[in-house]
């Protein structure tokens, strides 16, 4: 096996009877990947397999040329030898511990005095921010305060691989907006190859560079997010990745996507915005529509695609967007690849939040 | 109108019948201690509490009470973290076994340590010819038998907790470069903490009123083995003032025990 910087994994763990996760994966260095898949589809066992708490069945776990599991070879690299940060889902901070020493506990279980120890901990609440936190107790935090502990213990360590686990998961709306800026930026500071498992749509477009579709133990897709959201290969990812989300600067209710302007409801809302569609709301038609709808404008479709009782259509500039219809829909219209079609969608049915 | 249709103040008054029967219940908890309290001759109290069979008796139960909690924890967390953590062949025997103390009549207990641990004991009579060593009728009977009635209380209390606890706490702290020792130490101990401090103080209330298994095992020699609950015994036959007094010691050590539970541990349980 040639050397790869980075982690591959071909990971086979059964749990119980009818469960079984079959999947590979490799992540170089400086990339952050996404594992994204529903609730019960094996993403813990995946966190579980490469932290080193449990055990493959067959397969193996390499780390930079290390082997860290291969049950062929004999080899089963413990946790604590791996060199594999996690930030796990809630965060399990310590509750007995304060920040400081929570921090610290990594440098402190390799034999670290605890001087040098608190020094660096507080170096890394410092870097992150929260160093008035140093003295608290984990529950006397807020849910973002938590997940900055959390990512600053696994990082302290100076691990080879990072895995976060529903990062953003246990934090309100508005907080998530705004520590998935600051979560970009931090994970920016590890240079090794960066896991984030989820099974959140938006968590995984923003964090991830490459995502990962898990189905029911296996891979089902793998692409760079764009590809994953504008080409999804199943009805799961078809609905998972749904969403039609844009960047723009919203002003008096119009939203500019680079230069193409939509209206929305919220006439507050003012400066950077992610704006939302769902592919369901989109109205195609034949003519220019009348009514009520004050975003319309005429493309071509370029993309057709079925997915059992659904179609989903590909729209053009200049806002190309993802539509779903019924195939009945879709012979009514007679329209295919290339048509000239009229899209519509309602100022009501986009959802806008600030970035 | 229904009858459902009560005024809110008569909704808070708790029904007649509840309250009869509660008082009732307080009563069996007061009265005993209500007797003791009227009988005890306050005046003569000093001179009593520092007679030779009270100061001995003290001693005794001290002495044999710390140590068997000591042994209770060095033996006990280990069994309660193997029951909790380790799955082996025989392990709900084990824990059978654990609670059998609990339900077994303390002299039964100690009438099953002397048939072990006496002179001619299974285990008792090779050990007294290997070493000379006498268990039964010494301290080291005392501690034996406190430990056999008082240890289950930890290994449950601990085991429990250990239970509750989420592995995840112990699989982050691997995960941060921890071995087995080190997340034992600084993770598992401390989180199960006010568990197992509740688990030593139950252990130790239970070694201190040890009085089945004791007196059978270990018997009732005063300054030797003779506890304070042995000690209230003998003395109801003979000085009526010196057993309540020893009762009273007695009283007021589980209540702190008890008051200081609740007020830090009881939750845990």
């Amino acid at each position: 096996m040639n050397p790869f910087s980075g982690l591959d994994a071909h990971l086979v763990v059964s749990r119980g009877e009818s469960f079984k996760i079959d999947i590979r994966l490799r992540v170089p260095r400086g990339r952050t990947i996404a594992l994204l898949g529903p609730n019960g589809a094996g993403k813990s066992t995946v966190v579980g397999a490469l932290a080193g708490l449990l055990p493959l069945e067959r397969g193996h776990i390499t780390l930079d040329g290390r082997t860290l599991d291969d049950p062929d070879g004999g080899v089963l690299v413990p946790a604590e030898d791996r060199g594999v940060g996690v930030v796990f889902q809630d965060y399990v901070l310590f509750p007995h511990l304060t920040v400081v020493d929570n921090v610290a506990f990594g440098l402190r279980s390799r034999g670290v005095k605890r001087g040098p120890s608190t020094t660096e901990a507080d170096r890394w609440l410092e870097r992150f921010g929260i160093a008035d936190l140093a003295g608290r107790k984990p529950g006397d935090l807020s849910g973002g305060q938590a997940q900055r502990v959390a990512l600053a213990r696994a990082l302290i360590t100076d691990p080879d691989l990072l895995l976060l686990d529903e990062p953003l998961a246990a934090l309100d709306a508005t907080t998530r907006v705004d520590l998935r800026r600051t979560l970009t930026d931090h994970l920016a500071q590890f240079s090794g190859p960066r896991m984030v498992i989820t099974h959140d749509p938006t968590e995984a477009f923003l964090l991830a560079d490459e995502i990962h579709v898990i189905e029911d133990g296996t891979i089902t897709q793998v692409g760079p997010p764009d590809d994953i959201r504008l080409r999804p290969r199943t009805p799961y990812i078809a609905d998972l990745a749904g969403s039609n989300l844009f960047i723009g600067t919203a002003h008096d209710g119009i939203v500019s996507v680079g230069d193409h302007p939509i209206s929305v409801a919220d006439r507050h809302i003012e400066g950077p915005v992610l704006a939302a569609v769902d592919p369901r709301a989109i109205v195609i038609s034949l003519a220019k529509p009348g009514g009520s709808s004050r975003n319309s404008w005429s493309t071509r479709v370029q993309r057709i695609e079925h997915y059992g009782d659904r179609v989903r259509l590909q729209t053009g500039d200049p806002l190309p967007l993802t539509a779903e219809i019924t195939p009945a829909a879709l012979d009514d219209l007679r329209i295919e690849e290339g048509s000239s079609v009229w899209v519509s969608i309602k100022a009501t049915e986009i959802r806008v939040e600030s970035d | 109108m229904t009858n459902t249709s009560t005024s809110p103040r008569r909704r808070q008054r708790p029904p007649a019948v509840l309250v009869i029967l509660a008082v009732g219940g307080i009563a069996v908890f007061a009265v005993p201690l209500i007797g003791l309290l009227a009988r005890t001759p306050w005046s003569d109290l000093p001179t009593l509490l520092t007679s030779d069979v009270v100061v001995d008796a003290l001693r005794i139960s001290f002495i044999a009470s710390i140590a068997a909690t000591a042994i209770s924890a060095v033996l006990g967390v280990p069994l309660a973290w193997m029951l909790a953590r380790v799955e082996f062949p025989g392990r709900s025997i084990v824990r059978g076994l654990v609670v059998l103390p609990l339900v077994l009549p303390p002299v039964v207990g100690g009438a099953a340590l002397l048939f072990a641990l006496g002179r001619r004991g299974v285990i008792g009579e090779p050990l007294h010819q290997m070493t000379g060593l006498v268990l039964p009728f010494s301290i080291w009977g005392v501690v034996i038998a406190a430990t056999f009635v008082a240890m289950p209380f930890l290994v449950i209390t601990v085991e429990g907790a250990l239970r509750n606890l989420d592995p995840r706490f112990e699989g982050a702290a691997a995960t941060l470069g921890a071995g087995r020792w080190t997340v034992l130490r600084r993770v598992t101990l401390p989180m199960i903490g006010p568990s197992l401090a509740a688990g030593l103080a139950l252990t130790w209330a239970r070694a201190l009123g040890e009085f089945g298994a004791t007196i059978t095992f270990a018997g009732n020699l005063q300054g030797r083995t003779q506890t304070l609950p042995l000690a209230v015994f003998v003395a109801l036959e003979t000085d009526r003032g010196a057993a309540v007094a020893l009762s009273l010691i007695m009283v007021v050590i589980s209540l702190t025990v008890l008051i200081v539970l609740r007020e830090r541990w009881w939750r845990a349980l």
